[in-house]
């Protein structure tokens, strides 16, 4: 069970408690970015072991969670048509669009199937060469290149039927637009390891300048999170603000070089929209003009879309660390896993989720309307 | 589909439209199995369908399963199982020969775990219109007298049991119908555990609760024992039996083993005087060799599984709503 087990190591956790409480002297807020991490905190308990002055704030890190809902709404038109084969990873089929998810849409006769790799579904549109096929991808960092392997292959391979439906977003300019915000209360990031491992860390030194705050890039098992708070806590405590890679068995500095030639053939850097918080300058890919046939938006014109976002969902301030998930009036009552509101709600990574799953102290679900 | 996975939506659909619709006191209990009196016998009654795909996977196949799945069923109210009924749903130009090999397997598992098919139906469908082979089992056993085996006889003190490696099934399922390899071959804990339960009641004929945790994994059935009861279950999250594979394998899909299917597992509810007793009964059945003490019913957070993690912290093991969905990273 190594890289399990070993990260999540009782006596060395506590070793690590215990250092984290000798350096703390005062009232820190960090933020993990990623909601894996977010996840890992809420599930093995470590908000509740850290010391009280020691605050961490739920980032914008789970790629379900800042998804736009026109995307949404595009990919529930796209996979209604009856030429479709729309392939997903699962965690997209139950986040909410204007009314109504993918599994809603794969109930009404819609294929809509769920794979494990983007090359799944080029695989299946090599076996349905009289139908398209669709791929929703979305994600940071992590999940770009290998779809942009993908499209790659299926210009490579001459496979007309298949195509992107893509709303990829970055890292850096998410962090850059939180710690612009007048309301912004992060003293220090703990950054998302799995990022950094396909991308390095060259675009951190210069965030962690401008804006006087100390980056460590950290893992994702306990033992991660925990060395990753220490080193960002004893960064604040003596008032520094560098970028450490506390997670050397993964990050190397420069990433990795075969994927970022990949996304750099296959994506461009364009303005994206990130569900609750709004356009981010610069913070996402699409596919380059030399790739542009195999993007769905382009090969479906999927226009008019009116989007719906509901009234009540805090889940942007949820996004953006300003509140915590209880905090929103609707969390537990409108607001469940069965009723979400928000992707916050619905993704395995959101930090709403992780508070209902791991935290709530019971809240009676709805009864639905049909079999899904 | 989620109302079939055997979560929050199955349950919902069986209580608030299924057993209004029927009426029946027997079927408001909503136990794995039926316990009926009939001539001044105690009896068990259980029916299960199987939808499996594919139809064989590592250690086992539909055959097995629809054996074993109502054996169990009977097994959990403590019942031996005596007699099956088999209904085949084939799908129209499924092959003889597979159909073959199913009954085999089918007839196998039954005489492995001493019942006899008494009864039987066969359907033909139209092709489209089924997945090859859908089998559905009912059986029928005898309760011993003195064994009352119910959910809602969990109590603050009883100590839980599990009776091996849990998830083992579901990954084993998932390494074939995803075309997923995990570098090792996962075989499915697919067995009958009549034996095992026969020799646990033969050291303590007082057992609270026996269920087998398949579809919706271990945290299923233990907030369904939960709610049922009324009482607390707290579990000590670093005692779950989880196989490194399968460890691996939830890990790398985003999937929690708690919520993964089991097919040759039980869990048991024992009062902690009997505890010790009917663990080494446990261990000392070949099915039940890896058995261990997971946690125990309180009389705090009453109808809530909480899990105290390996760091020293808690958490909610809450009932999944459906199936559980990979994640994106």
């Amino acid at each position: 069970m190594k890289y399990l087990d070993e990260f999540s190591d009782p006596v060395l956790a506590k070793r690590l408690f215990d250092d984290i409480r000798a350096v703390t002297t005062r009232p820190w807020s960090l933020m993990e970015v990623c909601g894996g991490q977010t996840h890992s905190i809420i599930r093995h308990g470590i908000d509740q072991l850290l010391p009280e002055e020691i605050e961490l704030i739920h980032g914008p890190g789970c790629p379900v969670c800042v998804t736009p809902l026109e995307i949404i709404d595009k990919a529930l038109e796209i996979a209604s048509r009856p030429d479709v084969i729309f392939c997903s990873f699962g965690d997209m089929l139950r986040v909410p669009g204007s009314g109504r998810d993918l599994f809603k849409v794969k109930s009404e006769g819609a294929d809509v199937r769920v794979v494990y790799s983007p090359l799944d579904a080029l695989r299946i549109a090599q076996e349905n060469p009289d139908r398209q096929v669709v791929f929703f991808g979305i994600g940071f960092e992590t999940t770009a290149p290998p779809n942009a392997m993908t499209v790659y292959q299926a210009k490579k391979l001459g496979i007309p039927n298949f195509s992107l439906l893509v709303s990829h977003v970055k890292v850096p300019p998410a962090i850059d637009a939180i710690m612009n915000s007048p309301d912004c209360r992060v003293q220090a990031f703990l950054a998302a390891g799995h990022v950094c491992t396909v991308m390095g860390m060259g675009e951190y030194p210069e965030l962690a300048e401008r804006h006087r705050v100390p980056i460590v890039v950290t893992g994702f098992e306990p033992l991660d999170i925990l060395e990753g708070i220490r080193r960002a806590v004893r960064q604040l405590e003596a008032g520094q603000h560098t970028v450490e890679n506390a997670y050397p068995r993964a990050v190397q500095a420069e990433g990795s070089p075969a994927a970022r030639a990949m996304l750099s053939d296959v994506f461009e850097v364009t303005d994206r929209a990130w569900r609750g918080i709004g356009v981010i300058p610069r913070s996402g890919w699409r596919l380059s003009p030399k790739y542009r046939e195999f993007d769905a938006e382009h090969r479906f014109s999927v226009t008019g879309i009116e989007t719906q976002e509901s009234t009540v969902c805090r889940s942007g301030e949820v996004l953006q660390g300003l509140i915590k998930p209880h905090e929103c009036a609707a969390f537990g009552k409108e607001c469940t896993p069965r009723n979400p509101l928000g992707a916050t709600m619905v993704s395995s990574e959101g930090a709403c989720a992780a508070y209902y799953l791991y935290r709530r102290l019971g809240t009676p679900d709805k009864e639905a309307s049909s079999v899904g | 589909m989620g109302h079939g996975g055997g979560g929050t939506l199955s349950a919902e659909l069986v209580e608030h439209l299924f057993a209004p619709a029927f009426g029946s006191d027997v079927l408001a209990e909503l136990g794995d199995s039926a316990h009926l009196l009939l001539g001044g016998a105690r009896l068990a009654f259980s029916t299960d369908s199987f939808v499996v795909r594919p139809l064989f996977f590592p250690g086992g196949s539909i055959g097995d399963l629809a054996v074993n799945g109502t054996v169990n069923d009977l097994a959990m109210a403590g019942a031996v199982p005596a007699y099956l009924s088999c209904g085949f749903i084939l799908e129209e130009g499924v092959e003889l020969s597979v159909v073959g090999r199913v009954a085999e397997a089918l007839g196998e598992a039954a005489r492995t775990a001493g019942v006899v098919v008494a009864t039987g139906d066969t359907k033909v469908v139209d092709a489209g219109h089924g997945d090859g082979i859908f089998i559905n089992t009912a059986g029928i056993g005898l309760i011993p007298d003195g064994v009352d085996i119910r959910p809602q006889r969990a109590a603050p003190g009883d100590v839980v049991l599990v009776s091996g490696p849990i998830g083992v099934h579901g990954v084993a399922i998932m390494s074939v119908r995803e075309g997923l390899e995990f570098g090792v071959e996962i075989q499915s804990d697919t067995a009958s555990l009549a034996g095992l339960v026969a020799d646990m009641l033969a050291v303590c004929p007082d057992l609270h609760v026996l269920r087998d945790p398949t579809r919706g994994g271990l945290a299923t059935s233990l907030n369904e024992i939960a709610t049922a009861a009324r009482v607390g279950i707290t579990l000590d999250e670093r005692s779950l039996p989880v196989p490194e594979t399968v460890a691996n394998a939830c890990a790398f899909l985003g999937l929690d083993p708690l919520y993964v299917a089991n097919e040759g597992k039980l869990v048991a509810f024992v009062a902690a005087e009997h505890a010790d007793a009917v663990l080494a009964a446990m261990r000392a059945h070949p099915l039940g060799k890896e058995s261990v003490a997971i946690g125990h019913c309180v009389p705090d957070h009453p109808g809530m599984v909480v899990a105290a993690t390996g760091l020293g912290g808690t958490r909610v093991v809450d009932m999944p709503l459906g199936e559980q969905l990979p994640r994106i990273c």
